[in-house]
């Protein structure tokens, strides 16, 4: 090869393909280990998704082990508590994703703050708690809500209320997993909005203002209508992870009590995948949860664009 | 928007008023769960567990904090935290940044084919357990090593290092360092790395945030309680002893010996608060410094997004 680059006759011709990227061979030669490590760490497994086909065998490995077409997706479907989980993990991630306007009314009110010292107060201690881990904040939510000890509890006790297990209580599991996301990530949210508030034109709003808006109509009529291509790239991307309710908290959350509307698709899988081995069966249902993703991310994106012209991709 | 071009009428000022309380009610539900946690460490275990703390401490003891620092565990999930978040973090840039760099060079052959290869794995993965199962033929569960490799890669993070070495190096730059007889190695790092010092730093803390509060890697690939970094010790203190108050059995014992086991189990509630500061003081003590920095982050990755 090396010798085939020095022969003079060659470098007056246009260069081939494989010439060209030997002459990038260093870059190819930077962009390797990330190259290596993607194909290991997430394309070899998807390799592994065949066995949602199979009857997986330690013994026999992935390629040995027998084809059982869809047995294990016609399992899943047919477990009694299927739909209950399916259904947790949809009032999960749809209520959080209704919750979404928060950050959205939140960053129009901190951009309409006069003084410069009070904004960035709001914005430094409303980003703070996204840096918090999920062990901590489940802890703290733990805590907080403890029955006998936790300051509610307390509250309520001095107010003359009843004491209330709020962990223990199926009902409020929704709640308390959407509204502690809330007051987590609302301010984390804001960011991309107020960026995009603070390059709307001033002379959009003076003009507005010249016509006789008010403060309440500027928004209405000059915000809104500035941020809502963010609003809506934001939207489609909330839509494409319908199915995939974060593990981490709701697996720190749950506990027998509550399991009624805890259970959903990532920790079932973990507790029968991980813990109780039973690899294709939770191989199947992971799949399904991904390939439900990405249809509902194409379905949302393929809207989108039809509608307003924006898209991902 | 310059505000003081714009005279107040005076339906404008009950919204600024209004808009004041309202953000003003916003920090006050944001600070006061932490500030609690913190009064809550350092006041009379008994107090808390009783309800008498609300506003500021109540007899003062700092005994949660040297139980805390007395437990091993603890000083070994900080050892190896501390030890993941520096090699993960170091493993993490050196996955990102020369990769980054390499499909921000709009002559490379097959550029949109790689970038392709690294947004499918966005969408689409395999799974949790063929993932583990990878994982586990490559001999990397259960080792003092498996959480500096695994969860390394982030493709987010590398599509915004690269929107920045775009908009941040000129194409003349890599030109005249071409001309000049630089080889491609040569120009990434001493022509191109010292312009995007900005997005290094970023990438750092967002990668280092990241290990440091990571939990699920270590829960399902590391069991081995010397490996075990501090967010697994924590849950396990937090959240498995939760009840220890409640199931207390004081059928069998005399008054005093009642009155000794709550003692220790008000003790091990007013620990709980301690030690969510002690594991988030360093992000805290960090975080106004660095704060303007993951905004830049985000907003960098934003305009992509």
């Amino acid at each position: 090869m090396q010798k085939a680059a020095s022969d003079p006759a060659r470098c007056l011709q246009p260069k081939s393909l494989g010439r060209r990227m030997l002459d990038h061979w260093q870059i190819y030669l930077l962009v390797a280990p990330a190259v290596i490590y993607i194909f290991l760490f997430n394309y070899l497994p998807m390799v592994g998704l065949q066995i949602a086909f199979r009857d997986y065998r330690a013994s026999k490995g992935i390629w040995g082990s027998q084809w059982v077409g869809l047995k294990y997706f016609i399992k899943f479907f047919n477990y009694p508590n299927c739909w209950k989980i399916i259904r947790n993990t949809l009032v999960l991630s749809l209520y959080s994703l209704a919750t979404f306007p928060l950050s959205i009314i939140a960053a129009l009110l901190i951009n309409e703050l006069r003084s410069v010292g009070y904004k960035k107060v709001v914005q430094m201690v409303t980003y703070a708690p996204h840096f918090i881990s999920t062990v901590v904040i489940c802890s703290m939510i733990t805590l907080f809500m403890n029955q006998s000890s936790g300051l509610i509890n307390n509250v309520i006790a001095a107010l003359g209320g009843k004491r209330v297990d709020f962990l223990g209580t199926a009902a409020y599991f929704p709640h308390i997993y959407v509204w502690s996301g809330v007051w987590q990530n609302l301010g984390w949210g804001t960011i991309i909005y107020l960026a995009t508030l603070s390059a709307v034109s001033p002379e959009l709003h003076e003009a507005a203002y010249l016509d006789g808006a008010n403060r309440m109509q500027i928004i209405l009529h000059v915000n809104i209508p500035c941020i809502l291509p963010t609003v809506v790239i934001m939207l489609i991307m909330n839509c494409g992870t319908i199915l995939s309710v974060g593990f981490e908290k709701v697996y720190l959350l749950q506990n027998a009590l509550n399991l009624d509307t805890s259970q959903t698709i990532s920790t079932y899988n973990y507790e029968l995948g991980l813990l109780g081995g039973q690899y294709s069966y939770t191989t199947a249902i992971g799949l399904f949860n991904t390939v439900v993703n990405v249809v509902m991310l194409t379905i949302v994106n393929t809207i989108s664009r039809r509608v307003s012209e924006i898209s991902l991709w | 928007m310059k505000p003081s071009t714009i005279r107040r009428t005076g339906a404008d000022k009950v919204f600024d008023t209004v808009n004041v309380i309202i953000m003003a009610l916003l920090l006050l539900v944001t600070i006061y769960p932490l500030y609690f946690v913190l009064i809550a460490s350092i006041s009379d275990p008994f107090e808390v567990v009783q309800g008498n703390v609300f506003l500021y401490p109540k007899g003062f003891s700092l005994d949660a904090y040297k139980n805390v620092f007395d437990e091993p565990r603890i000083w070994i999930g900080y050892r190896n935290t501390i030890f993941y978040t520096i090699t993960g973090t170091l493993f993490s840039l050196f996955l990102t940044i020369p990769s980054a760099y390499a499909l921000s060079k709009k002559s490379l052959p097959g550029r949109s084919l790689l970038n392709i290869y690294f947004l499918i794995p966005m969408y689409f993965s395999g799974g949790l357990i063929p993932t583990y199962l990878v994982i586990k033929s490559m001999q990397l569960v259960n080792r003092w090593y498996s959480l500096i490799f695994i969860g390394a890669s982030s493709v987010y993070n590398m599509i915004v290092t690269r929107v920045y070495f775009q908009s941040n190096v000129p194409e003349e730059l890599y030109e005249s360092a071409r001309i000049d007889g630089a080889s491609e190695i040569k120009t990434f790092v001493s022509i191109a790395m010292p312009l995007v010092m900005p997005i290094v730093a970023v990438m750092t803390l967002f990668f280092a945030v990241a290990r440091w509060n990571d939990y699920f890697n270590a829960l399902v690939y590391v069991t081995k309680n010397d490996y075990l970094p501090l967010q697994m010790v924590l849950r396990s203190i937090l959240l498995h002893s939760a009840t220890a108050l409640e199931n207390l059995d004081t059928s069998s014992m005399d008054a005093n010996a009642v009155k000794q086991a709550a003692r220790l189990s008000y003790m091990a509630e007013a620990m709980k608060y301690a030690l969510i500061i002690v594991a988030s003081l360093p992000l805290l003590v960090a975080y106004p410094f660095v704060q303007k920095h993951f905004v830049k982050g985000m907003l960098i990755g934003a305009i992509k997004g």
